[in-house]
């Protein structure tokens, strides 16, 4: 509940949403120029998600993102600087250039990767979770997947083995209801993809991924049940993207003004600002500031991704084992 | 004269010296004990042909059977291999590599380069390979040369127990994913293997026989066979140098070359399907960066290309045989321009 977050916290919150937001307007626009190579997948809409749960969560603790993965780098503490200088495909980015946007990592802050493959992250975060077991530590590894790879077999693989080892894994699906340009009202063969949890034998929850506070507590219960040695629960995260599955997709096949509706009607940066302010929590002003604060940290993130170096030749061959 | 034990031993005794040198290592695969969830006997197969038979009681809590879902257990060895533990996990045929290959060639063959050199994945695959078990189509292919395409994998493939504990113990200390071939028709062999933990380098070739005559480059089982040929033709005065590659990934480029500017003759045995194998890989570089030492075109001794086949009269003719190896030796020996 908003009563448990402190100020702090719910600054907290606030900044982490804003800053996954303005990243991903800025790069909405600067793909529209062409300078931004390959192709990216924006999570401009889903911020609630990401932070809602990774606020939850230590460095020690493990997640396992996807190809729309930008959101949960950021929330799980991932540079920003970093991030930019990556997808722009410069020597100075996380991975030095040698991932782009859908595979940012950083494994000393327990971030296991984007994943170019649709449901790549089940089996790992079970391995994860499965070494804190081993290791008898009490963090939790966390897979993000989509509506998309709700119907992979290495989820309803990684759900089982889940429950069979009794691991600290929370799996959340969040479904924006698009696979691409399939509706997941077709693609997914139950009402809900939470209703599969009972399958897996494991509580399956259905949260308003619009809404910070729902998603924030629905998942402190099922990482506090991991982290106590209860096991997995499958969370369903109900949301939308606001923008196509990669930029450029016209999205023709989502209804007109479906998007307009949905922002105005739900946004969680909206929803969250508004019953903060209007419980006395925070004040306008101070979220303005965290505004122009974020504003400026993107704005130097792509003036220094832009002007930073590509990496050499030499890079090519290097990085590929870590003993030759 | 040094204790001889099987293949099958060999490995396991590799197994068991890690696994009490290294808390973080951990066995895992389908049966690798064997009775998890049921009333009778734990440790009941030990692995399907009981290759980790006695861990279970030796490492509690550390040999882990798994469901029947390999994408989800080689892909959670993987994960884990980036959290701290240095799994083994069991493929158990490499056939069944179909079903979770995502996970070793575009999960963990991956990691290091595409996150800029800053992850380990410390995991060694086990899986058995090769044909002579009358286990048809779908539990009999080689596949190495599938491995050894993707970069960021090792690939290695003991012959004898000598190697096959040695190779095992530095798989298990290696800090990137490696997949270890164990051919299923190998597991009884006898050979002499040391009491005491010792690595055997990756990327080294073992020459098995010295000659100046020919070169037969050969790998896994296939070493045996080409052994046997090369002693028959030594009877014939031609001397023939046998050249195990031990791993396909990293390869010894340099012993080949050397053997073969020295012979001017190639011969290369592999098991596989011959089309994009580890046979038509060696006779490429050779032909590239040896050509002009070659006095003869070179012969590939390889199974053909068709699946592995269940009756014995078909499966006893896919397999090279030391008269297939024999004969290839005889027309690159007798070749004239």
């Amino acid at each position: 509940m908003a009563s448990e977050l402190t100020k702090d916290r719910l600054l907290q919150a606030y900044r982490t949403m804003r800053t996954i937001r303005d990243f991903e307007d800025r790069l909405h626009a600067d793909f529209a120029t062409g300078e931004i190579p390959g192709f990216v997948h924006l999570y401009a809409g889903e911020e609630a998600s990401a932070t809602g749960i990774c606020m939850h969560l230590g460095k020690d603790d493990y997640i396992a993102s996807t190809h729309r993965g930008h959101g949960h780098c950021i929330a799980k503490g991932v540079d920003v600087m970093g991030m930019m200088a990556e997808i722009w495909g410069k020597k100075t980015g996380t991975c030095r250039g040698k991932g782009g946007s859908m595979h940012i990592a950083d494994l000393s802050l327990g971030m296991m990767g984007a994943n170019g493959i649709v449901g790549g992250g089940g089996p790992l975060i079970c391995g994860a979770a499965l070494a804190m077991k081993l290791r008898k530590l009490d963090d939790v590894a966390i897979c993000f997947f989509g509506d998309g790879a709700s119907n992979q077999g290495t989820i309803f693989e990684a759900l089982n083995l889940a429950t069979v080892w009794n691991l600290p894994a929370i799996f959340v699906a969040e479904n924006n209801g698009y696979a691409e340009a399939t509706s997941s009202k077709y693609s997914v063969a139950c009402d809900n993809i939470a209703d599969r949890a009972s399958a897996f034998g494991m509580p399956g929850v259905i949260v308003d991924g619009f809404d910070f506070f729902a998603v924030h507590e629905a998942a402190g219960e099922a990482i506090e049940r991991a982290r106590k040695g209860g096991g997995p629960t499958l969370l369903e995260v109900k949301l939308s993207r606001y923008y196509g599955h990669f930029e450029g997709d016209q999205q023709k096949y989502r209804a007109p003004n479906e998007v307009a509706h949905i922002k105005e009607a739900k946004d969680c940066l909206t929803t969250f600002a508004k019953r903060v302010t209007g419980a006395g929590q925070l004040t306008q002003a101070e979220l303005s500031a965290i505004d122009a604060e974020v504003a400026a940290l993107i704005e130097e993130s792509v003036r220094r991704a832009k002007s930073d170096p590509k990496p050499a030749a030499a890079d090519l061959m290097t990085d590929v084992y870590v003993s030759y | 004269m040094a204790r001889k034990i099987t293949y099958q031993q060999a490995i396991n005794e590799a197994l068991a010296q890690e696994m009490a040198r290294d808390s973080s290592v951990i066995v895992m695969g389908e049966d690798n004990h064997g009775g998890e969830g049921s009333p009778g006997e734990q440790d009941a197969w030990g692995g399907v042909l009981g290759v980790t038979k006695g861990l279970y009681h030796k490492f509690p809590g550390r040999v882990i059977d798994t469901p029947i879902s390999e994408s989800g257990f080689i892909g959670a060895a993987i994960g884990a291999a980036t959290n701290g533990l240095r799994p083994v996990a069991e493929l158990m045929f490499v056939d069944f590599m179909g079903v979770c290959f995502d996970q070793i060639f575009n999960q963990a063959a991956k990691f290091r380069y595409m996150f800029g050199g800053k992850a380990e994945t410390p995991v060694v695959i086990r899986t058995m390979y090769g044909a002579g078990f009358r286990a048809a189509a779908q539990h009999s292919q080689c596949l190495y040369s599938l491995f050894t395409h993707i970069p960021g994998l090792k690939v290695v493939m003991p012959a004898t127990p000598y190697d096959a504990k040695g190779m095992l113990i530095q798989a298990i200390r290696d800090n990137d994913p490696v997949i270890f071939m164990e051919h299923k028709m190998l597991y009884t062999l006898e050979g002499e293997v040391p009491e005491e933990s010792y690595t055997v380098p990756f990327g080294e070739a073992n020459v098995v026989r010295e000659g100046d005559d020919i070169t037969v480059v050969t790998l896994g089982r296939m070493v045996h066979l080409a052994d046997q040929a090369a002693q028959a033709m030594q009877k014939n005065g031609v001397h023939v140098e046998v050249i195990d590659l031990r791993t396909t990934s990293p390869l010894d480029e340099a012993t080949v070359l050397e053997s073969v500017e020295r012979t001017g003759r190639l011969v290369v045995v592999d098991e596989s399907n011959p089309r994009c194998s580890m046979a038509s890989d060696i006779a490429g570089l050779v032909a590239q960066k040896a050509f002009g030492a070659l006095k003869a075109p070179i012969e590939q001794v390889t199974a053909p290309h068709v699946p592995p086949p269940f009756s014995d009269a078909l499966e006893d003719i896919y397999i090279p045989t030391v008269a297939d190896i024999q004969g290839a030796i005889g027309r690159v020996m007798e070749f004239r321009r």
